[in-house]
């Protein structure tokens, strides 16, 4: 057992590249159903536009990274609009049915055969972030001696990353104290009240939608550029889940609570990793083989991140910094 | 709801004479194929301590289907040392006997080269790259290859036949979709919940029967092995217990606790997360199949493969189905579970019990989640996402149907399960979970209750 390794790792993960692309991911739908109790549970459907955007545009069309990034922003508004078209009046559940399957959709077409050429199956695409990584003016590894480094990519990678995830949370804080944003969270509270009111609840949600699903896609850029390739197994459903645990860790409808959710979850999920790796390899390890393998040792996390996320629901709904009252979980 | 009860009776009554003439015509025809000229004939399986490869290189697209004889098969180990070789006889098929015991050969892989030189100049494989295959050896049985030879089925002129092939794939698919889909909507109708954690059901009822399946010595009736009919019951009735363990332990406690139903399909994710990984810990992430009929050798129904897996598979799914319509439209319980799904406060003031009725919905969708499960596993084998992968394609049919419908669900079930199998015909066969999905969102831009739905709000 080498506590100060696995705590050290353990940071290097929470502040590290797929932190910021949960956290961005979690700002998308803390928009969404923190502030307007709609329930998204296709976020892996935005992200996974927003990366392949940036892959397809750059690989398989040989244009510039930055047309890439405004074809994914300009792809999410679509994909939110159709998206939002049938649903949107339907009731919460549906929704979320909708969603899923419609990010399920997305995956399939990305990883198949027939569109090899556009998104390459399910190798997926390489080769695109050369220029991201040129405008780095980090040469080598950073971090702090003995404690905690990252590579160079990485780090640059989470300069930009914290950088949006800043800018975000600014967007979102500034959106939510306007009349606009009280429009969003009366929404959330009583829909119908809202409607009497003379506004039109339909093309509010479709905004919140169409907002949340742009931070989808900053998490779906990051991806892409945080391993330099992107395939449709790094858009599972899971992925989605995983969002919501992070939102819900924090707290919805607060500004910061993915940035709290975001680096938690990622603390605890490496330390658990870390710890069972380290538990089970070895001659002679603190966990005999016959109870666990290093194999089932990687499990572990999910488990006790399923169960998290059961007891977080049924004990504190409300995450850490959440207000009980904020919640739009008992909508029908 | 009657004139909606006699519409549905009439389609299961007509299902019901379909497949009955169907399982009629093929046990007319199986004897038939014994007509001139060699047969293909698959290698018995023995049962002894050695495991041995067996295999089988066929023209199936002629009728009757003829054999390739003297092509040259060789088997090399993980490490590339040839460990035996074979000719094909007469009859098509070969035998590869590994060395050593069974104990040693578990968990290896091997591969099986052919020798192309050796092939008939008028005889082409199927996929032409295919000249290699890796047998992985996860069962102490015989292991079984099939070589396909000549030209894909439906090279465009049989378009009608190899429609009805993938029709026939299909209702036997959607009648394990509909045994899924039928728990999913009673569990919505009479609790609200979109069960995230239906499709870990489903695995449940997989393992649980490969868990009865894996112990040792087998059970036998008369001379006869039911070892994996055994387990099909016992997934049955573990599965049930399952679902009543779970909703007394965590649906009715929070039920009691009056959390909303937003909260408590995020906890069956959460639920849906924790089973599957705990499955995962128990079983590996490898695919198995049962110690019995992994694979049978088709009947031929004029153009048409079927094996009789299939039809019992979709024998016992069908009468089950059946058992459960009629005991929902005529006994109490039934008739209790119905009013509780249509208006639980109403039901609850007219003196049923409600908390009883969902109990009861929740170990009979549990069991029948499970069932669903077992028989899926014995027709395709599975691992332990075997019901999550299934999960969208479940919500499909009961959106389609009508979410909360017990009917509904069912016709749904059929619509999507025929849909996905037949739309192969023009979608390449990677993309056919898509346009499942497609008409779920569909159904919802024009019909959003859902075929057999009250036209009533939902939003």
């Amino acid at each position: 057992m080498d506590w100060q390794d696995m705590f050290s790792l353990s940071v290097q993960e929470a502040l590290g590249p797929s932190a910021v692309v949960y956290c961005l991911a979690a700002i998308g739908l803390n928009v969404h159903f923190g502030y307007t109790g709609l329930l998204n549970f296709g976020q892996a459907g935005f992200m996974a536009v927003g990366g392949y955007a940036i892959a397809s545009t750059v690989t398989s069309f040989g244009l510039p990274f930055l047309l890439g990034v405004v074809f994914g922003l300009l792809a999410t508004v679509v994909l939110a609009l159709l998206l939002g078209v049938p649903t949107l009046r339907l009731r919460a559940d549906y929704l979320a049915i909708v969603t899923i399957a419609a990010a399920e959709i997305i995956r399939l077409m990305l990883g198949s055969i027939a569109l090899t050429d556009y998104f390459g199956g399910q190798s997926g695409l390489q080769d695109f972030s050369d220029t991201f990584r040129s405008w780095s003016p980090i040469s080598g590894p950073v971090g702090i001696l003995g404690l905690v480094s990252w590579r160079a990519n990485d780090f640059w990678v989470m300069v930009v990353g914290w950088t949006l995830v800043l800018i975000c949370c600014l967007i979102v804080f500034l959106l939510m104290r306007s009349p606009w944003g009280r429009v969003l969270k009366s929404i959330r509270e009583d829909e119908d009240a809202v409607r009497s009111l003379g506004k039109n609840v339909y093309s509010y949600k479709m905004q919140s939608l169409i907002i949340g699903g742009m931070f989808g896609a900053l998490a779906g850029f990051m991806t892409a550029l945080e391993s330099a390739a992107i395939n449709p197994a790094f858009f599972a459903t899971d992925i989605t889940f995983f969002a919501y645990t992070v939102l819900l860790i924090g707290g919805a409808a607060r500004v910061l609570g993915p940035v709290a959710g975001a680096i938690i979850f990622w603390f605890l999920i490496s330390f658990l990793g870390v710890f069972f790796a380290q538990a089970t390899e070895g001659a002679a390890p603190l966990i005999p083989p016959e109870i666990m393998t290093s194999q089932q040792a990687s499990l572990i996390r999910f488990i006790v991140l399923g169960l998290a996320l059961m007891l977080l629901m049924i004990f504190r709904p409300q995450g850490i910094f959440g207000d009980r009252r904020e919640l739009a979980i008992d909508a029908r | 709801m009657h004139a909606c009860l006699r519409r549905v009776a009439m389609l299961v009554a007509a299902v019901v004479i379909t497949t009955i003439a169907v399982t009629g015509s093929a046990s007319a025809a199986a004897p038939e194929t014994s007509q001139g000229g060699e047969r293909c004939v698959r290698p018995e399986t023995t049962d002894d301590d050695t495991i041995s490869i067996l295999g089988l290189i066929c023209d199936t697209q002629e009728t009757p289907p003829s054999p390739v004889e003297g092509v040259q098969i060789t088997v090399e180990d993980e490490s590339g040392n040839e460990v035996g070789e074979a000719t094909t006889n007469a009859q098509g098929g070969f035998e590869i006997p590994l060395p050593g015991t069974a104990l040693d050969n578990l968990g290896k892989q091997f591969t099986l080269k052919l020798d192309e030189e050796s092939f008939p100049e008028e005889v082409q494989l199927r996929n032409p790259n295919q000249v290699t295959r890796t047998v992985a050896i996860n069962l102490s049985s015989d292991a079984f290859v099939a070589f396909p030879v000549g030209p894909a089925p439906g090279g465009g002129d049989n378009f009608f036949v190899e429609g009805l092939q993938l029709a026939v794939g299909g209702i036997v698919f959607s009648l394990l979709l509909a045994l899924s889909a039928l728990g999913l909507s009673m569990i919505f109708g009479t609790t609200g919940l979109t069960n995230f954690a239906h499709g870990e059901l489903i695995t449940f009822g997989a393992l649980a029967a490969f868990a009865l399946d894996r112990l040792p010595g087998t059970i036998s009736i008369f001379g006869a092995e039911i070892t994996v009919i055994v387990g099909v019951i016992a997934a049955f009735a573990v599965s049930g217990l399952f679902g009543w363990f779970q909703d007394k332990t965590l649906w009715a406690p929070l039920r009691r606790r009056g959390t909303g139903i937003i909260a408590m399909m995020i906890v069956s994710i959460g639920l849906s997360i924790f089973l599957r990984n705990v499955f995962q810990y128990f079983a590996g992430g490898s695919t198995f199949n049962y110690s019995q009929y992994a694979s049978v050798t088709p009947w031929e129904l004029g153009p048409i493969l079927l094996t009789p897996k299939e039809v019992v598979i979709a024998g016992i799914a069908l009468s089950v189905l059946v058992l459960v319509s009629l005991a929902l439209a005529y006994t109490r319980t039934g008739k209790a579970t119905r009013a509780v799904a249509d208006n639980p406060a109403l039901a609850a003031s007219s003196g049923i019990n409600v908390e009883r009725v969902i109990s009861v919905v929740w170990t009979g969708g549990a069991a029948l989640a499970g069932l669903a499960g077992v028989l899926l596993g014995l027709s395709q084998g599975f691992d332990f996402q075997i019901g999550f992968k299934l999960l969208l394609l479940v919500f499909a049919a009961v959106v389609l149907g009508g979410l909360g419908t017990i009917w509904g669900s069912m016709v749904g079930a059929f619509i999507i399960g025929i849909l996905i199998e037949v739309s192969t015909l023009v979608i390449p066969a990677e993309l056919k979970y898509v346009g499942a999905l497609v008409v779920l969102i569909a159904v919802l831009l024009v019909r959003p209750q859902g075929l057999l739905g009250k036209a009533q709000r939902v939003g």
